[in-house]
């Protein structure tokens, strides 16, 4: 309250044709409030509306879980030369892929979803993409819960000291791609509106070019693995992985992947304020 | 004194496509790299309006549907860019574009009430301060801890005003908000609106209801077009804009204006009456128009805009104007309470107008208590209150 009255005599703002390309981080500061209202109010109306509550987050990556084991798991006990256990590698690989695909599908048709509030209140619109990832992230701790119940359920062999540094390492590479991507296609989405179509398809086939079910080392093709290497999934994998005693993670593809996850994070951005100014125009 | 608001130039272009569509499609793109550059239509929704708004002043801003009214206000509001010029402002601006925005029918009145306030701008302590004096304001206190969609659409909006009447901001935006709800309800909005510009903020009024406009503001700007027209005090500006709906039709394109005036003045004595009372209309006509048949008829709209009523001096066997003042009395007015509007329009004959005056005037009907025994609950969306007999 005091600062209010005083910034009252100075406060002065010019509104120009001109945006202002640059991120004003003290007014996204000032709408910290809302960032978390928006996150607050999808979740509240997300788990309100099913019965089993939050243990639906669970419930996705387990089903998934299950029917891989019982399924490709099968297959590759001869491939699959860790001693981790399948339901563990597989569950591993899964809470950060759910973790990067509701981010980035909830975050490419959050601007659509807001429309009504676009078009009526202005705030930085980089609010909505960022509390739709929130969301993605809120559902990734209650799954990480149950991966630690699950680790100690199988006693998988980690190692703490990686755990500790590994984990937050794939979940920052995770949060960089999810809101390059995310940013992007939430622009995207908005100019174009027959886009949003193209994302159901473009995660499915990231899901199977990810090696969440399978080890990567069962390509052999060197070029095609390089390629796969620019997915930063891979790299959110071979960390995720990394936590296991008897893994070493491959350090070429983590730094490909944190690097593709550093520039996508700043294109998704730039392309994202470069279109903010007109959303209101065009959608 | 420095201005809080200086509006510099401001323009504002659209490009239509030719789908009319704003967006485009993914589809449409590519075939459109292949082909040759499809035509753009411009238009300008704004053009070079410049003028200042000091802190205290309540501005009206009047114009025709496509003045670029709303577009003024989106822009001010930050919601869109302007094409070219500059806008200064020296306080926080809050706009109710539209109240309610953001609201989630899954979540109960209380939560709505923290999302639409954040929403709005406020903070959540801010939110929890007048948290009782919201529900207060909105009279929903038993159902506040009921999901919204079990809200009346009445309650829904008056819920949303009362928090939108919370915020405290210099400049407030205000855009149609009494084209809603009940008598009643618009009543307390325009008081709290009065109240509001007397404590000492700013607020820019867009409004069809020129009574209101004049009551509640000092000053109004007139949008014609694209472009400000007039700025001056509200009297004047509405006058201002009479005149220039006498001498447009909707399309904009300017009438030979001397044939196509038809009244000279048009008074109701008494605006505020109670249902059952007689209306009169006071009514000069130009001198040339004596002697000849004429149809004349008024229009009742409510607030909302939709015609209530018509009447027709042919119903009165009375095509010859014999006199230059005409009285025109509707008989025990049956209407509920409300702000209602008039629109006159004279015409040779049922098909050849000589002049339209849309909603020019308004009238209030004060109470019910008269006609009928109750005064209270009439059911807020009834148009007509119907005499009866029960044997």
């Amino acid at each position: 309250m005091k600062d209010h009255s005083t910034s009252k005599e100075e406060f002065e703002e010019e509104i120009t044709a001109k945006g202002n390309l640059s991120i004003n981080f003290r007014e996204l500061w000032s709408y910290r409030e809302l960032l978390f209202i928006f996150s607050w109010r999808d979740i509240k109306v997300k788990y309100k509306q099913t019965s089993l509550g939050i243990l639906w987050a669970i419930l996705q990556p387990l089903a998934m879980s299950i029917i891989f084991t019982l399924t490709i798991g099968r297959l590759l006990p001869n491939i699959n030369q860790n001693v981790v256990p399948y339901p563990v590698f597989v569950y591993s690989g899964l809470i950060f892929w759910y973790l990067f695909s509701n981010g980035i599908t909830n975050a490419s048709n959050s601007m659509l979803n807001n429309e009504g509030i676009i078009k009526k209140i202005y705030f930085p619109r980089l609010i909505i993409p960022f509390s739709s990832i929130l969301i993605a992230l809120f559902d990734f701790f209650i799954t990480f819960v149950f991966y630690i119940a699950i680790l100690i359920f199988y006693h998988a062999d980690i190692d703490l000291i990686k755990f500790i540094l590994y984990v937050p390492l794939a979940l920052l590479t995770s949060l960089l791609s999810i809101f390059g991507f995310g940013t992007f296609l939430a622009a995207l989405n908005i100019k174009f509106r027959d886009f949003r179509y193209t994302i159901p398809f473009l995660m499915q086939f990231l899901m199977f070019a990810s090696p969440i079910f399978y080890p990567s080392h069962i390509i052999k093709n060197v070029w095609m693995a390089l390629i796969l290497k620019l997915n930063p999934m891979n790299a959110i994998l071979e960390l995720s992985r990394g936590v296991f005693s008897n893994q070493d993670p491959d350090w070429q593809t983590i730094i490909i992947g944190l690097l593709i996850s550093i520039v996508s994070f700043f294109l998704g951005l730039s392309y994202f304020r470069r279109t903010e100014a007109y959303f209101a125009d065009i959608s | 004194m420095k201005p809080i608001l200086e509006i510099q130039t401001i323009s504002k272009k659209f490009s239509i496509n030719k789908q009319q569509e704003p967006y485009l499609s993914l589809r449409e793109h590519l075939k459109k790299i292949f082909k040759s550059k499809e035509k753009h239509e411009d238009f300008w929704a704004l053009k070079d309006v410049s003028f200042d708004v000091y802190p205290g002043e309540s501005i009206g801003i009047i114009g025709k549907n496509g003045a670029g009214k709303s577009t003024l206000l989106k822009i001010l509001s930050k919601i869109t860019p302007p094409t070219s010029g500059k806008i200064i402002s020296r306080g926080r601006i809050a706009s109710l574009l539209e109240v309610g925005t953001g609201f989630h029918p899954e979540l109960t009145g209380r939560e709505n009430i923290y999302l639409n306030g954040s929403i709005l701008g406020l903070r959540r302590a801010e939110i929890t301060k007048h948290f009782d004096a919201i529900i207060d304001f909105s009279g929903v206190e038993q159902f506040i801890d009921t999901p919204l969609k079990r809200y009346s659409s009445g309650m829904q909006l008056r819920l949303a005003f009362a928090v939108a009447a919370h915020l405290e901001p210099e400049v407030l935006i205000i855009d149609e908000v009494l084209a809603v709800g009940d008598a009643e309800f618009q009543k307390k909005c325009l008081g709290k609106m009065g109240e509001v510009s007397k404590s000492g903020r700013t607020v820019l009024f867009v409004s069809h209801d020129l009574e209101a406009v004049t009551k509640l503001c000092t000053k109004s700007v007139v949008l014609h077009k694209g472009r400000m027209e007039f700025f001056d005090i509200s009297l004047k500006a509405t006058e201002f804009y009479h005149n220039l709906s006498k001498t447009s039709d909707t399309n904009g394109s300017f009438y030979n204006q001397e044939d196509q005036i038809f009244f000279e003045k048009i008074t109701i004595p008494n605006r505020t009456i109670n249902t059952g009372d007689d209306l009169e209309i006071d009514i000069e006509i130009l001198q040339k128009h004596l002697q000849k048949n004429a149809v004349l008829n008024v229009n009742i709209t409510d607030h909302m805009g939709n015609l209530i009523a018509h009447m027709i001096n042919y119903d009165d066997n009375h095509q010859t104007i014999q006199s230059k003042t005409i009285k025109a009395t509707i008989n025990e007015i049956n209407l509920p309470i409300g702000i209602y509007n008039l629109s006159f329009w004279a015409g040779l004959d049922s098909f050849t107008p000589i002049e339209h005056l849309p909603n020019i005037l308004s009238f209030e009907i004060k109470s019910v208590g008269h006609y009928i025994k109750r005064n209270s609950n009439v059911p807020p969306n009834a148009r007509m209150i119907l005499k009866s007999k029960w044997e």
